[in-house]
C-alpha cells in the first residue's frame, strides 16, 4: 500500500492508504480526527469541507493520495490554544448550529467565504456561497448571522 | 430573571464539542475487533426470492459471514413490528404483514434487506455484497397510493386483500352530511400531501456488540428514544432480555422522526454480532441507503370539502384520505393518518361537525412513518388551504374568514377527540398581520406588477397537538406503550447536580434548556449542572424525543423530581438550621430562616445529607430524586404563519420576500433555541412546498429521487431570513406553562407558501412541491385562457 504524507493541523503525519481511499476516510479511520463529517455520497452536502492547502474542498471527493505533501486543515485545527476562532464563536453567540454535524463543515466554508469575499459581507453573497453546504436543522437564518458576524469579527 | 434561568438567551452548553470537531456521533465510535456489515438490498420493487448463492461471496477475501433471513430465522428472532394498532371502522384490527429483518420469501421494495454480508473491512465487505447471487422472479409492483386498491393490483402481503391495512373514520358522518345539506357555500380540494424524506445530515449507524462470557448486547445507534429500541429489541424481536441489553445513542446528527423506528439494521447488526462470535458488527448508512430504506414521511391522497353559511361560518368539514404505509408498517406508522392527523382537522376553528375517513394503504415502496410534525401538517394544509379557497370563492378576505370561526372559549372540544385547553388565535392573527404588514401588501403587489413579477400572500392558522402524551388516553387509541416521562436529578455531595432524562436531544439543545431550568429551581451555575440521556445503562426508562414532547413531559418530569430533591433539603436544613419547616425560605440557592440571619447554601445542604452525621430523624442519607411525568392532556402550540412571495414570470421561479411567524408556544424557557426550532421548521415546510419529492417510477417502482442530486433539499439561497414574533398562553397542564416548539414550522409552512403562490397566480391550487416548472407551466395556462 502506498504510503501518504501530509501536514494536517500543523503536524506532520503519514499512513498506509489505498489508491482509493478518500482524504475523509483517512481523517477520520487513519488519523481519528472524526470532526470532518460524511453526509452524502454525492459531494452535495460539505459536511466534509476541509482547507487543502489555503483552499475549501470536499475531503470526501478528494483522494488521500492526492493531498500528498500539502497541508490540511480541519475544524479540530482551528481553535487556537483552546480558544475559539471568532468564526466558531460567532456561531455560538447566533445559534449557527443544532445538531451539529454540518457545523464542522459550515465553519470551514464560512472561513473560506470570508478570505474569498472579505469580512464585510451581505446576507445575500453568504446565502449564494453556501450553495456547497447542506443544513438540514437550523433553516440557515442563524448560520448565515453566524458567519456575517463572525467574518467582522477576523 | 437570572442570566441563565428560565426565560434567558442562554448560549448552548453543548456547542462547544460541536464547534471543534468533538462531537461524539455514532460513526465516530469504534470498538476492538470490529467488522463491517454491508447489505445486499433488493434491486426489485417486487420480486419473489428464487435463490440466494453465498457461496463466491462467503470466499471473497475479508469476508466474515454472509447471513440471509433463513439464518434469522433459525435463531427465531421475531420480526419488526409496529407499535400503534388501529382499528378499521367495523371494530375489527387492522391487518399489518410481516416485516422479516431480512426478507426470506419475496422483497417489497427496492431497497428491502435480503443479505448482510460481515467484512474485515468496509470495503471487503462491499466487494462480498457484490458477489451474493440472489436469483429473483420479478413480479408486478404497485407503486402510486390511488392505486393501490384497485381492482388487479398485485397485492403486497399475499393475505392482505385490497392493499388494505385498514379503513379508518372518525367523527360523526350523519351530521356532517346534514350541515352539509344545508350549506350555502361549498368549497372542494383534492390534494396531494407529497411524499418526502426526512434526511437528517446524520446518516443512520448501528454499531452492535455481543459479549458472549455475559451473554450481554450494546448496540451504538442514531436514536431519539433508545429506552423504546432497547424495548421493542427485548421484548418484541427478542434479541435479548432487557437487563441483558444497553442501547446508547450518543450525540444524534438530527432526527426530524426518522431515527425514532427500530430497522431492520440495528436489528441485523446486533444479532450478527452474537452469530459471529462477539466480534462487533458496524454498519453506516450511506445517503443512498438512507434514501431507500429510512422511513419516508407524508404521501396522503386527500378530497375534502368546507361547508360555509352565508355569513361565512364554518358548518362542517368532510375529508377523505388514502395514505401510503408503504412495503411494511414501520414502528408507527399506522397512528400518523389517524390520531395524529384527523384530530386536527378542526384547526383554529369552531366546526361542529367534522367527519373523516383514511384508508391505509401497502404499496412496495420504502415505510412510511412519522416526519416532523406528522400527521399534523397534512392536517394543517388540509384546513388552511380550504379555508384560503373558500375565502377567495366566497370574496371574503382570508384574515376575516379565519377570525369568524376562531375558537374563543377555552377548553374547546372538537369534534375529533382533541379538547383545547387554551390558545388565543385573535392575538397571534393580529400581531403576524402588524409584522408582515398586510394592509400595505396590495401595494407591494402592484409595485411588484410593474415589474413584471407576481406578489402574493398566505396564511396558515395552524394548531397542533403535542407533548404527546396522556398514557391513558393514547392506550385507548391503540398504542401499545404509555407516553409518559422519567427523570432522575442526582445532587453530588459538593452541590453539583446531573439530571438524568428519559428524553434525547438530536439538535434541541437540551443540555442547555434543562440546565437551566434547574439553575433557575436550584439557584446553582449552570455549570454546575451536567444533562445526562441516551443510555439505558445510566437513564433508567424513558420514551424519548418526538412530537415536541420534550418541554412539556420531559422537563416537567425533572422539575417533579426537583420539587422531591427540594423538599428534602428543606427538611435537612430546618433540622440543621434548628428551625421548623414552614419558616425555612428558599431561593438563589440559599436556605434562610425567616426573620433571622441563619442561612445554609444548597451545597451545604447537600454535603451534610451524603457526611449524614446529623439527619433528621427518619431522613435517609443522601440527595437523589426520581420523578415520572404522565401530562394529563397534550399541548396545543398554536399561531399564525404569513408568507409573502414573489414569482419571476419569465422563469416560475418563486422567491420568498417575506416570512413572518408568530407562535403561542406557552412559557418559552430559551427563547435563542425556540427560535432556532422555529427556522428550522420552516425551512423543512418551504422544502415540502417548493422543492422536495420522493418520486417512485410509477412502473417500476425504482426510486427516481435517490440523492441529493436529484431529491431537491432547500439550500441557503431557496430560502429567507424569518421574521418571529411570540404570544403566550400559559399551557395548563404541566407546572411549567410550556407547550412545544420543534414541529410548528414544518406544520404551519407548507400551506402558507401554497396560498401565497396561488394568489399570486390566481390559480385555484398547485401540487406541491410547486417547483419553477409547475409554476412556469401555470403561468402559460393563465396567459392561454386569457387570450381565448
Ligand atoms: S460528504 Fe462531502 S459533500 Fe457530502
Ligand atoms: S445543525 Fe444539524 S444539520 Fe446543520
Amino acid at each position: 500500500m502506498p504510503i501518504v504524507t501530509m501536514n494536517v493541523n500543523g503536524k506532520d503525519v503519514s499512513g498506509d492508504v489505498e489508491g482509493r481511499t478518500l482524504l475523509v476516510e483517512f481523517l477520520r479511520e487513519n488519523l481519528s480526527l472524526t470532526g470532518t463529517h460524511v453526509g452524502c455520497d454525492t459531494s452535495q452536502c460539505g459536511a466534509c469541507v476541509v482547507h487543502v492547502d489555503g483552499k475549501a474542498v470536499k475531503s470526501c471527493s478528494t483522494l488521500a493520495l492526492s493531498a500528498e505533501g500539502a497541508k490540511v486543515t480541519t475544524i479540530e485545527g482551528v481553535a487556537r490554544n483552546g480558544e475559539l476562532h471568532p468564526m466558531q464563536a460567532a456561531f455560538k453567540a447566533n445559534h449557527g448550529l443544532q445538531c451539529g454535524f454540518c457545523t464542522p463543515g459550515m465553519v470551514m466554508a464560512g472561513l473560506d467565504i470570508v478570505k474569498r469575499r472579505g469580512k464585510k459581507l451581505k446576507e445575500e453573497t453568504i446565502r449564494a456561497e453556501l450553495e456547497g453546504n447542506i443544513c438540514r436543522c437550523t433553516g440557515y437564518h442563524n448560520i448565515v448571522k453566524s458567519i456575517q458576524d463572525g467574518a467582522s469579527k477576523m | 430573571m437570572s442570566d441563565t434561568g428560565i426565560g434567558a438567551r442562554v448560549v448552548r452548553k453543548e456547542d462547544n464539542r460541536f464547534l471543534t470537531g468533538r462531537g461524539k456521533y455514532c460513526d465516530d465510535i469504534n470498538l476492538a475487533n470490529q467488522t463491517y456489515a454491508y447489505f445486499v438490498r433488493s434491486p426489485h420493487a417486487h420480486a419473489k426470492i428464487v435463490k440466494i448463492n453465498a457461496k463466491k461471496a462467503e470466499k471473497s477475501p475479508g469476508v466474515v459471514a454472509v447471513l440471509t433471513g433463513a439464518d434469522l430465522a433459525e435463531d427465531g428472532l421475531g420480526g419488526l413490528i409496529c407499535g400503534w394498532s388501529i382499528n378499521n371502522k367495523d371494530g375489527s384490527p387492522m391487518k399489518a404483514g410481516a416485516h422479516p429483518a431480512l426478507a426470506t420469501d419475496k422483497v417489497r421494495h427496492v431497497g428491502d434487506h435480503v443479505a448482510v454480508v460481515i467484512g474485515e473491512s468496509l470495503a471487503e465487505a462491499r466487494a462480498g455484497a457484490e458477489l451474493v447471487d440472489v436469483k429473483y422472479k420479478e413480479l408486478d409492483a404497485v407503486v402510486e397510493v390511488g392505486k393501490a386498491r384497485k381492482r388487479g393490483m398485485p397485492r403486497v402481503h399475499d393475505e392482505i386483500a385490497k392493499n388494505t391495512c385498514y379503513e379508518w373514520a372518525i367523527g360523526e358522518k350523519d351530521a356532517t352530511d346534514k350541515a352539509f345539506a344545508k350549506a350555502d357555500h361549498v368549497t372542494k380540494l383534492n390534494i396531494t400531501n407529497n411524499r418526502l424524506v426526512a434526511n437528517p445530515m446524520e446518516p443512520r449507524v448501528a454499531l452492535g456488540s455481543y459479549e458472549p462470557a455475559e451473554e450481554h448486547f450494546t448496540l451504538y445507534t442514531t436514536s431519539q428514544n433508545p429506552h423504546v429500541a432497547r424495548l421493542i429489541l427485548s421484548a418484541f424481536i427478542g434479541m435479548a432480555p432487557e437487563n441483558k441489553l444497553r442501547v446508547i445513542a450518543p450525540d444524534v446528527g438530527g432526527g426530524f422522526g426518522s431515527k425514532i423506528f427500530v430497522y431492520a439494521e440495528e436489528t441485523v447488526c446486533l444479532w450478527a454480532s452474537k452469530r459471529i462470535g462477539g466480534r462487533p458488527v458496524k454498519w453506516t448508512s450511506d445517503r443512498s441507503e438512507a434514501f431507500l430504506c429510512d422511513a419516508h414521511g407524508r404521501d396522503h391522497e386527500t378530497t375534502a370539502e368546507l361547508a360555509l353559511d352565508k355569513d361565512g361560518k364554518i358548518l362542517g368539514l368532510r375529508a377523505h384520505t388514502t395514505a401510503n404505509m408503504g412495503a411494511y408498517l414501520s414502528t408507527f406508522a399506522s397512528a400518523v393518518p389517524t390520531y395524529l392527523y384527523a384530530t386536527l382537522l378542526s384547526g383554529q376553528y369552531n366546526i361542529a361537525n367534522i367527519y373523516a375517513e383514511v384508508d391505509a394503504v401497502y404499496t412496495h415502496t420504502a415505510p412510511v412513518d412519522a416526519y416532523r410534525g406528522a400527521g399534523r401538517p397534512e392536517a394543517c394544509f388540509v384546513v388552511e388551504r380550504l379555508l384560503e379557497v373558500a375565502a377567495r370563492e366566497t370574496g371574503v378576505d382570508p384574515a376575516e374568514l379565519r377570525r369568524r370561526n376562531f375558537v374563543r372559549e377555552f377548553p374547546h372540544q372538537t369534534p375529533v377527540i382533541m379538547c383545547y385547553d387554551t390558545g388565543d388565535f385573535d392575538a397571534s392573527l393580529d400581531m403576524a398581520m402588524e409584522m408582515a404588514d398586510y394592509k400595505g401588501f396590495e401595494d407591494r403587489r402592484k409595485k411588484a406588477a410593474r415589474q413584471g413579477k407576481l406578489r402574493g400572500i398566505g396564511f396558515s392558522n395552524y394548531i397542533e397537538a403535542c407533548g404527546i402524551a396522556p398514557s391513558a388516553a393514547v392506550g385507548s387509541l391503540g398504542a401499545g406503550v404509555g407516553l409518559w416521562e422519567s427523570a432522575e436529578v442526582r445532587v453530588n455531595p459538593v452541590g453539583t447536580v446531573e439530571v438524568l432524562t428519559g428524553s434525547h436531544s438530536h439538535g434541541q439543545g437540551h443540555e442547555t434548556t434543562f440546565a437551566q431550568l434547574v439553575s433557575d429551581r436550584l439557584g446553582i451555575p449552570l455549570e454546575q449542572v451536567s444533562i445526562v440521556h441516551g443510555d439505558t445503562d445510566k437513564v433508567q426508562m424513558g420514551m424519548g424525543t418526538y412530537g415536541s414532547r420534550s418541554g412539556a413531559v420531559g422537563m416537567t418530569a425533572i422539575s417533579k423530581a426537583i420539587d422531591k430533591v427540594e423538599a428534602k433539603a428543606r427538611k435537612i436544613a430546618s433540622h440543621l438550621m434548628e428551625a421548623s419547616e414552614s419558616d425555612v425560605e428558599f431561593s438563589g440557592g440559599n436556605f434562610t430562616v425567616k426573620g433571622t440571619d441563619k442561612s445554609l447554601a444548597f451545597g451545604e445542604v447537600a454535603l451534610a445529607a451524603y457526611v449524614a452525621h446529623n439527619m433528621p430523624e427518619d431522613t435517609e442519607p443522601g440527595l437523589k430524586e426520581g420523578a415520572f411525568h404522565d401530562p394529563s392532556n397534550f399541548t396545543f402550540p398554536a399561531g399564525c404563519h404569513i408568507c409573502e412571495v414573489e414569482i419571476d414570470a419569465e422563469t416560475g421561479v418563486t422567491k420568498i420576500v417575506k416570512w413572518t411567524a408568530v407562535d403561542d408556544f406557552g412559557k418559552i424557557i430559551n427563547p435563542m433555541i425556540v427560535e432556532g426550532q422555529v427556522h428550522g421548521g420552516i425551512a423543512q415546510g418551504v422544502g415540502q412546498a417548493l422543492t422536495e419529492a420522493c418520486i417512485y417510477d410509477p412502473d417500476s417502482g425504482q426510486l427516481i429521487t435517490g440523492s441529493f442530486m436529484d431529491y431537491c433539499m432547500p439550500r441557503a439561497d431557496d430560502l429567507p431570513s424569518y421574521d418571529l414574533g411570540f404570544t403566550e398562553t400559559a399551557c395548563p397542564s404541566n407546572p411549567l406553562g410550556v407547550k412545544g416548539c420543534g414541529e410548528a414550522g414544518a406544520i404551519a409552512a407548507p400551506a402558507a407558501v401554497i396560498n401565497a403562490v396561488t394568489d399570486a397566480l390566481g390559480t385555484e391550487d398547485i401540487s406541491m412541491p410547486a417547483t419553477p416548472n409547475k409554476v412556469w407551466n401555470a403561468i402559460q395556462a393563465n396567459a392561454k385562457q386569457a387570450a381565448e
